[in-house]
């Protein structure tokens, strides 16, 4: 008999989207990315990339056959996470440093709390701090860009050296007060022309990708705009020497808010369901980054409030329950 | 002699105190940063436990049960001293490292655990081989996880480099690597308990 009459319980409208289609098309709308990442600092951002994408994806399967699970590699989630995590990489990290990231990430932080969509905290930010607080000299050993869009600084026959700090790092120390002291634009800020992590320079395509996937409703705004807006703001009054005469933009555009916003913190497993707490969860995240960059040992901040607020999300989650329908709202809470 | 000997070795794997039981997790976590600080840790703790357990156990009938946890403690607390000053005196470097969990000692759960649920019930002779086997038991586990953290997080075991290229993981001697290897060890011990009841 043919299948003609399908008995399934609702929703009976699907929109023929799947879990492995969204994860591909976030890796894809990365990609850009990655190749103005490889042009910025050369091709040694490229053997991380993919050494971070292929320990990620051997880890996962092999994991996957000790557990005696399906192996799902090609839902392409592992992939994605060594993208990530190599996004959050400075270009002049050792490969082996790179790889044992990647290990942590997909072995300890995703599959030890039992695989995709069981993990707690995001892997590929989990595996940065990792990588942060192990081997701190190495992470934060940023280079100088080897080539801008106005043509190559240095030539391609010396692909490392040149260590410089980054934008936050002068604004830390106090070496810098704004952005005409370090020698750049905002348009270089926007373009990627400053030292950094692989991914998170250059803004113009980070912001292309994160369009294509607003658009594609694959994300939404909650999020993001919530902790672009809370940390702009709290920079705006409080950042600076006097109340609102910190340069916002500058402090938005040099460090990993882009990347984090848009690509990490709206990790569907690691980010609140409800729009409630998912404004809540952004705002926490901007308000962590801020205290981190004002206050604590570290220039740059995203990583350590995004891997925070996901501990929350459980009780955001709980608190931002929605009404029960044919519940009243007053009176008593209804948990689910 | 197979019940006595079964006192002994049910401390060691079956119901170790900090893979089994998780208690005393506090100093295990502290400690474990070198093996050095794990062997001098768990020998005093492996000392006032058998001790203690020896005391307690001669004491439990005269003990009134109402205020039987100051006795306890008093009597924990005296060899604590005896071991502190032992170890000020003979090995004044090791006392310097393990600072403060020395004195600690007093307040460690499997010590005291050990005195409410076991000493304060059984023999003399049960007692000691208890506390004996959750010593070494204590000992095995701290060493281990010592032994893990030294070996990745400074390169070393027992302060002798195994190799000179390595880059030490900061991380594994600094806290989050004592919860990371910590955690690991209790599923692998987890992995091993359902395997064997199989």
């Amino acid at each position: 008999m043919d299948n003609k009459l399908l008995l399934s319980i609702s929703p009976h409208v699907h929109k023929g989207e799947s879990i492995s289609r969204i994860i591909w098309l976030v890796f894809f709308s990365l990609l850009p990315v990655g190749v103005a990442g490889i042009f910025i600092f050369g091709p040694r951002a490229l053997w991380l990339i993919v050494a971070c994408i292929v320990t990620a994806i051997a880890t996962e399967a092999i994991i996957l056959l000790l557990r005696h699970k399906k192996v799902t590699i090609i839902d392409g989630s592992a992939a994605l996470t060594g993208l990530l995590l190599a996004y959050n990489l400075p270009s002049s990290l050792p490969i082996w440093m790179a790889c044992v990231g990647s290990f942590f990430a997909i072995a300890v932080v995703k599959q030890a709390f039992g695989g995709l969509g069981r993990n707690i905290f995001n892997p590929a930010l989990a595996a940065r701090a990792f990588l942060l607080i192990a081997w701190s000299k190495y992470m934060v050993n940023f280079t100088q860009p080897i080539c801008t869009w106005a043509g190559f600084t240095r030539p391609f026959a010396y692909p490392d050296s040149v260590t410089c700090a980054t934008p936050l790092a002068l604004l830390k120390e106090g070496k810098a007060e704004g952005i005409y002291q370090m020698g750049i634009n905002y348009l270089d800020l926007f373009l990627g022309n400053r030292p950094g992590c692989i991914g998170e320079v250059c803004i113009v395509l980070l912001l292309a990708g994160a369009l294509f996937l607003l658009w594609r409703k694959i994300i939404s705004w909650h999020i993001p705009l919530s902790f672009i807006f809370s940390l702009g703001l709290l920079t705006w009054f409080w950042g600076g020497s006097q109340i609102g005469k910190a340069d916002v933009l500058l402090s938005l555009l040099s460090g990993g808010v882009v990347l984090g916003a848009f690509f990490m913190a709206t990790d569907y497993v690691t980010s609140p369901l409800t729009r409630k707490g998912q404004l809540i969860f952004g705002f926490g995240c901007g308000l962590l980054t801020f205290i981190i960059r004002k206050w604590g040992g570290y220039p740059e901040g995203v990583s350590f409030a995004i891997l925070m607020m996901n501990g929350a999300v459980p009780l955001l989650d709980r608190f931002c329950s929605p009404r029960i329908y044919g519940h009243l709202t007053r009176g008593r809470r209804h948990s689910v | 002699m197979k019940g006595l000997l079964k006192e002994f070795s049910k401390g060691i794997f079956r119901e170790n105190p900090i893979f089994v039981i998780a208690l005393g997790l506090c100093p295990a976590l502290a400690v474990s940063v070198s093996l050095e600080n794990a062997l001098g840790m768990g020998l005093a703790a492996t000392f006032v436990l058998v001790c203690s357990n020896f005391i307690i156990s001669g004491i439990r009938d005269i003990v009134p049960s109402q205020i039987r946890i100051p006795c306890f403690i008093v009597v924990i607390a005296s060899f604590v001293t005896i071991v502190e000053l032992l170890m000020a005196a003979f090995s004044p470097q090791l006392a310097k490292q393990l600072g403060i969990f020395v004195p600690l000692i007093v307040v460690n759960c499997i010590i005291l655990g050990r005195a409410e649920s076991f000493a304060s019930k059984n023999r003399i002779l049960p007692s000691i081989l208890d506390g004996l086997g959750m010593g070494l038991g204590f000992t095995l586990a701290l060493s281990f996880v010592a032994v893990i953290r030294e070996l990745f997080g400074s390169g070393e075991i027992l302060g002798f480099a195994v190799n000179k290229a390595y880059l030490p993981a900061t991380i594994m001697i600094l806290p989050p690597g004592a919860l990371l290897t910590l955690g690991m060890l209790i599923g692998l011990t987890n992995l091993i308990k359902s395997r064997s009841r199989k």
